[in-house]
Parts: structure tokens; C-alpha cells; sequence
């Protein structure tokens, strides 16, 4: 047997997923092939808003290979209860009928309607994936699988086409004949919001989706005594998230009993299996979801999708499995993009830089509809605001705005980088307006250390933090007086290459969510996470977690933390996921939950078999369960040395189970359900050196420093690797990406070269450091990590850029800050209208 | 249809195929060596990056019938008698590799950078692997596992 060390945690283990991804050995929803399996392609909308006015696929069906082709009226009785071959109500309600459509839920304890509701008519019902409902009369229009009458923006599906191979299905979308009217699309948040503006869904009568708001403290009196007000407007531009991996998904039927199996590229199987349901009118337990091998999400696959649901319906109408794969240039316009915001701030503070209120209004793009968590990325980003910093009053207001582009939802961040960068940016904005250093206006507005939950601005708790730490340890690791004295150099010598120095001190909300939260908020859905623990008769261990990893190293984090527990080594530890027939019960990966809440439950589950394990240990050695001792898989009695059996000894007894304490249940099989207290907020201190060409707009990044926060780590290699990964996709936003649109809606960032996905040589090494504050939110102290370098990162990025120009007096540049745009933005502050007139646009 | 011989991971296959099958469509679809991938179908991400006579291409720019009479090496075919490739085994020692799903055709790339450039500094290295996009890692880890690689390419290095 192997003797284990009493610690796994804490070390850094090779990630046991590794072997079949480098090998090519991994299972990617694409590898998938099913006897008679069909493919599929859809034609897509060229126009962001049209009226379809002819349709017709007959010269579609023609072609070789083809076996239907269907439009989304051909489609229409395939939604929701009333569906066709529906055996009884789903326990699910998405949507109820008509324009108040707010009833959309995907609550674990909705009993079946009445499936004699006149709603189920399905002309009149509304449909939509939808499951954060933010207000009582927000707007969910009803957005089709395959668009009926209308489409909403540039690339929406108006037909699909099924053949026996991809190549002929692509082929045979020529062969439709399809004319549209074009429409005035809404193509921006802002001019959206004005009066006259055309209306993206106009039997809404309105672009605004919701306004939600949030008020603490009395935020005129803050201004009233303000001594300095700072006013500014930022922009998060749209980004699209890009997992390498496009999404795909197959839909059959499960030969054994008459229900299906949807195989996808999801992060979230458990949450899919529920909605499917119910869009598909198929009952719940006749629904299996298997997300394979995915290969990234970062929020794009926190969703369920037409695509999914087209799949699902078309296997029960053909009886055939069905395929589809995405494309790069349809995951652009598709796939649901992040960010997506118009941010107006003022802060008042007195004139020793103290904050005292902070007032924010925010239009957010929410594009053409609402997926599965759209409305509620700005609401969830509300509560970040207010940063590191406390204060008295705090004013909140975000307004839900329809355009015709792709639909926005959840990406790496969600909602609190959008929040992170809006109050670093303010903070940079009041040192300069109080005369004090970026360093100094931050040190007087933290909250002193703590490690108990303590009252934020935002009405919500934070449970512990040390930003003192985090950023002494930073200014450290940089030797921050060396780059200011570099600086003072440069501007001196006039040097066209200056040096930009750039805070980020950050937190931010992880570990979603306590499921009271969810509901108080409109979320559909609870927050727990599940785990079981079977200890085999070997004593061999299988782990089954309801968390959905697509890259985070949650085989090898689990293994961690169950050996730790059970006394075994990681490598005799499987960890089981992605199938709800395997795993059933969970509420998968999102949100940087899966640690803090997922992770949690697999200790916690772990914990309960081995309380059972110690009492068969001391039947077993005939002493009392108080003196059972266990240590490196080892059980003995306290007193007794000589005496001892180990972990394997008493899961074969547990097995066998000829000699149990009186009435015990045979075997070593537990489950938990965690739904966790609270939050956890992981917290930071980044400092980004940045070179700025002035004659050509270029930055370079020369270091970035990250002193990061997230309560004590399982794995440090996995932990550093998640940061650097954020930290990318953070710069990215800072630097290169933006979905771009024209006044006709057309993506015109549409590959990833023109959308500027940062390669090797665009980005930097970095320099890590952490400080340890356990949260006191579960056992483990730990914090979620998997979002944090995104949520640090931009601001500090720009944060640096503006500190280099700071003495030709610029101030703010928008993202990305391309050397076009901050070539642009010194020529401005110098006021040099030659130059400004000499600009093609 | 025409006609194609290849040599792929050391196997020769004749078939017949569409002039317009890509190769990397051939690898997946023909001969189910799935562990090729697409991820953009432009040649700008480099998850399909193969070997075509030991110099990388992007499979899916290709069409089969250029392959025609030619050796092809993808991920599947690297190992030897059971053992990894150093760059396999690299990438596994620094965590160069997240979901994985850039990571066949970013090893395939670096094998390739070496063999031009068998002791590339930290700038060309990220250079060289322009062309191959990864969303997870940052990339900082994957140069570290070239660096590795680099310094251990005459020997297999560790079991798969």
C-alpha cells in the first residue's frame, strides 16, 4: 500500500489531465461519431435587422446528400411543453405567454404547469433561454432557434440543413432562396437609449431591457460635502471570448431508454440538462447531458444555446444522431460575446482624498436578446464597484440596453472587470484631482485588515481582507522607488520612450453563489455544488464532483484534497464529471465557483466517509471510537501503537461487510451537498511597467508585477497558471481586442487576426507574488483564482499608459489602446490640430 | 475523386478523396486521428499544425490531395515505443497546457521551431509560435517548455 504524507494540499502536483492532451488522446465533442449520424449547417442572416420576407428550401432539398431542411416556422411546434412526443409536462417553466414574459426560471422546484394551459399554444409563447430575471418588468423577447418573420442581428439562424456529411450540408445552403427588408439596426448602446432610436424588438415599444438599481448611505449629502468631485466616462468595449476549442455539439437518442444524450462543448452539463428540457418539452429525467473534453469556455459556454437545442429537437424528429460544429467566423458572430458597457462615474471625496460617495450609471449592451445570464452581468458587477475602498454612500443605477449585435453574457469576470477597472481608473482620477500619489490616494480609502465578514458600501459582506499586505508586498517585488526615480530620468531627458507605472489594487466576488442570494437576486437557479465519494473495496477512490472543467485541473485539485483526507495518494484517486448520468447532481463551473464551492464539498464528502471509515476501524480493532486515531491512511488507537489497520483494510470490511458495527449500511459511499454561506473575494496589488513610444503610440509591456490574494492554494502550479492566463486575457482587453461593428451591424473584427488575439510576442512574463488571508467563508480558508488576473489586469494596463503621458496631459485612453489610438491621444493633448487633421479615419 | 498515397505517423494510406477535402478533415474524418483539431478553419489559431515532411503546416489550409505523396507526423505519432517526445514531456513539466486544445499543434510547431532553431532564445522562440494561438496559458509557460524541450530533444524522456 502507499504510505501517504499527511499533505497533498498546498503542493504542486502534475496535472493528471495532461497525458491524454498531449498525447491527442483527449475526447473533443468533434471526435464524436454515431452510427447514421447526420450533420448539420445553418444559414445564417447577412442583415442585423431584416424582415424575412421568402423562404423557401426546396432547391435545398435537392442536393446531394441532403435529408431536410427546415425553417424556423417548419420548426416551430418543436418548443417547449407542447412539443411534439412530449410525454408529460417538464419540471421546468421558461417562459410564460405574451409580452410579460418575466416568468423565466429554472428553479430545481418548479412543479409541472397545468399542460392544458391555453399558453402552450405555441404561436403565443414567448421562448427564451433566459434564467436572471434582474426586475419584475424587465424585457425578455421571445429570440427563436431559427428566427420566424424577423431576424435581430447579423448572423441569427433563418435555416438549417441536414445531410450525411458537413461538406454536402454546407453546399446545399446555397440552394435557399431567402430574400430579406432590411431594417435600421441599433448598433450602439448609447444612441439606443435616444429618442427616435430604432427599435430593435418593436412590439416592445422601448430599446431599454431594465433599469436596476442600488442605493446605500445618503449620496446627496456626500456630495454636498465634497470637497473634490470626480467625473468621468469609460467604455468597456465588446470582446469576443475565443476558446480555442469552437463549440459543438451531438444530439441521439439513448438507445436504452427512449430519452436522449446531448454531447456538448458546455461548462455547464447539469444546467443545460435542465433548460433543454424544458425548451425541447422532453422530461427531465429523459434528458442526458455529456460535456466530453472542452476545450475553454471563459463564460462563452456558460450557456445554452439554439444550436444545442436544434441538435436535441432534430435527433427526435429524424430519428437520426445530429451534428453540428461551429465555425470560427460563426462563433464570432454567435457565441455570446463580453463586456459591452457605457460607464459613467463621480466620486466625491474631501480634499485629503477620503472618499465619501460614489454615484455610478451604466448602459449595457445587452445585443439583439437576452441567453442564459445576459440581464444579470451588470447587476452582478454592481456589487464591485465600491472596489477596496470604504466609504458611506453609494448610488447604482444600470440600464439594460437592446442592439441589434450579438446577444453579450458572461465573460472570464462577468461583470467585475467591467467594475474593477471603472473604480481604479477613479482612483488614479482623485489622486490627481487631491495632488497625492496613485499609491497614497489608495492606502487612505482601504479598509483595515479583517478576517471576518465585514459590511461593504454595496450592501454585501466581504469575508476577509488585507490590502496593506498585498500592497507592500507589491511595491516591493517592483522596487517601486527604482521605477519612479527611472521615470523622473526619462521625463527629464525628454526620452520619446516613456515609462508608465500602473496600479491595480482589486477585489473581487467568486464562489458562486448561497443559493438565497441567487434567488434574492432573479437568478433561476441554485448556487450549492454536489459532490459523492465511493471508497472502493481495494481502497482505491472515486470522487465524483458536480463541477464541469474545460482546462482549470479540477482531476487534479480534487485528487488533492481527497487524498489529503482519505490518507491515499492523488494518483489512487478518480475523479469523475461531465455527465449528468455519472455525476448527477450539479451546478457546474462558472463564476470562479468551482473551488470554493465545489472543492469544498469533495472535503466535506470526503470528511463523512471517513467519520464512517473511523467507526469501522474501531470495531475492527474492538476499541472505542474516540481513541481511533488516523494518520497516513493509517487508523490506530490511541495508547496502543502496535495496533492498527489501514484505509484499504477497512473498505474491503466495509465491502464485505461480514463484520460491521450493528445496523451500519454496507460500503464507504457518501454524498454532500454545499451551498456556501457566502461569497468568497479574492483581492490583489498589480503594478504594470509599461513603455510608451511617444513618437509612435507603441506600449510594451516591461514587467507586470501581480501580488495576489486567494486564501491558501491547493495547487500552486495550477493557481499560477489560472493567473497567467487572466493576466492575458486582461492585457488583451487593454491593448488589442474590441468587437467592432459598422452602422449596418456587420462584425468587422470577424477572425481572430483582425480581432487581434494576442499571440507569444504581444505579451509579457510575470512576476507572481501571494499573501495568504483564509477566507472564513468555508473549511478550506480557500478563494476562487480562476478570474482574478482578468478583473486585475486592464486597469493597471491603462492605469500605466496614462501615468507615461501624464505630463503631456493625458488622462484617460479607451481600450484597446492601440498605437493608432494613443498616437491619436498625444496628438490631441498636444493640441496639434496638423497632426490630428493628417489622421485617416 | 483522386486518388492519394500518404504517409501518416509512419502508416501509408491510399484512398480516394474530393479535391477540396481538407487534410486536416482527411486526419479527423478519413483516419479518425482525432487528436489533430480545428479551431479556426482560417490558419490563424494553429491547433491543426502537423508536420508535412518535418516542416509544420496548418492542416486545415491544406487539401489532402497536397499531401499526396508525402510524410505527414501529427501529435499521435510522436511518441516512440510508448515513450514521449521531450517536448510532450515539457509541456507536461512547466503546465505549458491548460484545456489542451491548442496544445497538439503547439507542440507540433515548437518541434519544428527547434529544428530550425534548436537553442532559440525567449524572443524567438515567441516569434516562432506566432502563428499558434492559446487562450489559457498566457503563453509564458509554453515558452518555458520549449526552453525545456530544447534541452532534452535527442531523448525520449518519459513514459505516456
Amino acid at each position: 500500500m502507499t504510505q501517504a504524507p499527511e499533505r497533498y494540499v498546498g503542493g504542486g502536483v502534475p496535472r493528471k489531465e495532461d497525458p491524454a492532451l498531449v498525447t491527442g488522446r483527449a475526447n473533443w465533442t468533434d471526435n464524436i461519431k454515431l452510427p447514421g449520424m447526420l450533420h448539420i449547417a445553418f444559414l445564417r442572416s447577412p442583415f442585423a435587422h431584416a424582415k424575412i420576407t421568402n423562404l423557401d428550401v426546396s432547391a435545398a432539398l435537392e442536393q446531394p446528400g441532403v435529408v431536410a431542411a427546415f425553417t424556423g416556422e417548419d420548426l416551430a411546434s418543436e418548443w417547449g411543453e407542447g412539443a411534439q412526443e412530449a410525454e408529460q409536462g417538464p419540471g421546468y417553466t421558461l417562459s410564460t405567454g405574451g409580452g410579460q414574459s418575466n416568468d423565466v426560471e429554472v428553479s430545481e422546484t418548479e412543479q409541472p404547469e397545468d399542460a392544458s394551459s391555453e399558453e402552450t399554444s405555441q404561436d403565443d409563447e414567448a421562448f427564451s433561454f433566459c434564467a436572471w430575471v434582474v426586475t419584475e418588468d424587465m424585457k425578455n423577447p421571445t429570440h427563436w432557434p431559427v428566427a420566424r418573420g424577423e431576424v435581430n442581428y447579423t448572423g441569427d439562424a433563418v435555416a438549417v440543413v441536414v445531410a450525411t456529411d458537413r461538406y454536402k450540408a454546407q453546399d446545399a445552403l446555397e440552394y435557399i432562396e431567402v430574400d430579406y427588408e432590411p431594417m435600421t439596426p441599433a448598433v450602439d448602446v448609447e444612441r439606443a437609449m435616444e429618442e427616435g432610436a430604432p427599435l430593435v424588438h418593436e412590439d416592445l415599444g422601448t430599446n431599454e431591457c431594465f433599469t436596476w438599481t442600488l442605493a446605500t448611505g445618503d449620496i446627496d449629502d456626500a456630495f454636498d460635502k465634497a470637497d473634490v468631485v470626480v467625473r468621468e466616462r469609460y467604455v468597456q468595449q465588446r470582446l469576443i471570448p475565443n476558446a480555442i476549442e469552437p463549440r459543438a455539439t451531438v444530439a441521439a437518442r439513448e438507445p436504452g431508454h427512449g430519452g436522449f444524450v446531448v454531447y456538448t462543448s458546455t461548462q455547464i452539463p447539469h444546467i443545460a440538462k435542465s433548460v433543454l428540457s424544458t425548451a425541447c418539452g422532453i422530461p427531465e429525467q429523459k434528458v442526458r447531458v455529456v460535456a466530453p473534453d472542452v476545450g475553454g469556455g471563459f463564460g462563452s459556454k456558460l450557456n445554452v444555446y439554439s444550436e444545442e437545442a436544434i441538435c436535441l429537437v432534430l435527433a427526435r424528429r429524424l430519428g437520426a444522431p445530429i451534428k453540428w460544429v461551429e465555425d470560427r467566423s460563426e462563433n464570432y458572430q454567435t457565441t455570446t460575446h463580453g463586456r459591452g458597457q457605457v460607464q459613467h462615474l463621480e466620486m466625491a471625496a474631501d480634499s485629503e482624498g477620503r472618499i465619501l460617495g460614489l454615484r455610478v450609471r451604466l448602459l449595457a449592451d445587452m445585443g439583439a436578446h437576452l441567453q442564459l445570464l445576459t440581464p444579470g452581468i451588470p447587476v452582478l458587477g454592481a456589487f464591485m464597484f465600491p472596489g477596496v475602498y470604504t466609504f458611506g454612500a453609494y448610488d447604482f443605477e444600470c440600464k439594460g440596453v437592446f442592439t441589434n449585435l450579438t446577444p453579450t453574457d458572461a465573460y472570464r469576470g462577468a461583470g467585475r472587470p467591467e467594475a474593477a477597472y471603472a473604480i481604479e481608473r477613479m482612483m488614479d482620477a482623485l489622486a490627481r484631482e487631491v495632488g497625492i500619489s496613485p499609491v497614497e490616494a489608495r492606502r487612505r480609502n482601504f479598509y483595515e485588515p479583517f478576517d471576518e465578514p465585514t459590511d461593504t458600501p454595496a450592501g454585501i459582506q466581504y469575508d476577509s481582507m488585507n490590502m496593506q499586505a498585498t500592497l507592500d508586498r507589491v511595491l516591493e517585488l517592483a522596487d517601486y522607488d527604482s521605477l519612479r526615480e527611472e521615470q523622473q530620468r526619462r521625463r527629464d531627458a525628454n526620452d520619446p520612450m516613456q515609462l508608465g507605472i500602473g496600479f491595480s489594487t482589486w477585489t473581487e466576488i467568486s464562489g458562486l453563489a448561497p443559493s438565497q442570494v441567487n434567488a434574492a437576486l432573479g437568478l433561476g437557479g441554485a448556487g450549492w455544488e454536489a459532490a459523492s465519494v465511493r471508497i472502493l473495496p481495494s481502497g482505491k477512490v472515486e470522487v465524483v464532483t458536480g463541477t464541469s472543467p474545460h482546462g482549470q485541473g479540477h482531476e487534479t485539485s480534487w485528487s488533492q484534497i481527497a487524498a489529503d483526507v482519505i490518507g491515499v495518494a492523488p494518483d489512487e484517486v478518480e475523479v469523475l464529471h461531465g455527465d449528468t448520468d455519472v455525476s448527477p447532481l450539479g451546478r457546474d463551473t462558472y463564476g470562479s465557483r468551482s473551488l470554493a464551492v465545489g472543492g469544498i464539498a469533495v472535503h466535506l464528502v470526503c470528511e463523512r466517509v471517513m467519520d464512517k471509515a473511523k467507526k469501522i476501524a474501531a470495531h475492527m480493532m474492538e476499541a472505542s471510537e474516540e481513541d481511533i486515531e488516523f494518520s497516513g491512511g493509517k487508523f490506530s488507537v490511541a495508547g496502543s501503537p502496535d495496533q492498527s489497520t489501514t484505509i484499504q483494510q477497512v473498505a474491503g470490511a466495509a465491502f464485505m461487510a461480514g463484520s460491521l458495527p450493528e445496523g451500519m449500511e454496507p460500503g464507504l459511499n457518501e454524498n454532500y451537498v454545499y451551498d456556501p454561506p457566502n461569497f468568497t473575494f479574492p483581492f490583489g496589488a498589480h503594478i504594470c511597467v509599461t513603455e510608451v513610444d511617444t513618437e509612435t503610440g507603441k506600449v510594451r509591456i516591461r514587467d507586470y508585477f501581480a501580488v495576489d490574494d486567494c486564501g491558501p492554494v491547493i495547487n500552486p502550479i495550477i493557481v499560477d497558471g489560472q493567473l497567467h492566463g487572466g493576466l492575458a486575457q486582461g492585457i488583451a482587453q487593454a491593448l488589442y481586442e474590441g468587437a467592432r461593428f459598422d452602422e449596418d451591424g456587420t462584425l468587422t473584427t470577424s477572425s481572430m487576426v483582425d480581432y487581434m488575439i494576442p499571440g507569444a510576442p504581444e505579451l509579457p512574463n510575470f512576476t507572481l507574488d501571494r499573501t495568504v488571508t483564509p477566507s472564513p467563508s468555508n473549511p478550506l480558508g480557500v478563494k476562487g483564482v480562476g478570474e482574478a488576473g482578468t478583473i486585475g489586469a486592464p486597469q493597471a494596463v491603462i492605469n500605466s499608459i496614462c501615468d507615461a503621458l501624464a505630463p503631456m496631459g493625458v488622462h484617460n485612453i479607451d481600450m484597446p489602446a492601440l498605437p493608432m489610438r494613443v498616437w491619436q491621444t498625444i496628438q490631441d493633448a498636444k493640441g496639434d490640430a496638423d497632426a490630428r487633421g493628417g489622421v485617416a479615419q | 475523386m483522386r486518388r492519394i498515397q500518404v504517409k501518416v505517423n509512419g502508416v501509408t494510406y491510399e484512398h480516394e478523396v474530393e479535391p477540396r477535402l481538407l487534410l486536416v478533415h482527411y486526419l479527423r474524418e478519413g483516419l479518425n486521428l482525432t487528436g489533430t483539431m480545428v479551431g479556426c478553419n482560417t490558419s490563424n489559431c494553429g491547433a491543426c499544425t502537423v508536420l508535412m515532411d518535418g516542416e509544420s503546416v496548418k492542416s486545415c489550409t491544406l487539401f489532402a490531395v497536397q499531401a499526396d505523396g508525402h510524410e505527414i507526423t501529427t501529435v499521435q505519432g510522436l511518441a516512440e515505443n510508448g515513450r514521449w517526445h521531450p517536448m510532450q514531456a515539457a509541456f507536461h513539466e512547466t503546465h505549458a497546457l491548460q484545456c489542451g486544445y491548442c496544445t497538439p499543434g503547439m507542440i507540433m510547431a515548437s518541434i519544428s521551431m527547434l529544428k530550425e532553431n534548436p537553442e532559440p532564445n525567449e524572443d524567438e522562440i515567441r516569434e516562432a509560435l506566432e502563428g499558434n494561438y492559446c487562450r489559457c496559458t498566457g503563453y509564458e509557460n509554453i515558452v518555458k517548455a520549449v526552453q525545456l524541450a530544447s534541452q532534452h530533444m535527442d531523448q525520449p524522456t518519459a513514459a505516456s
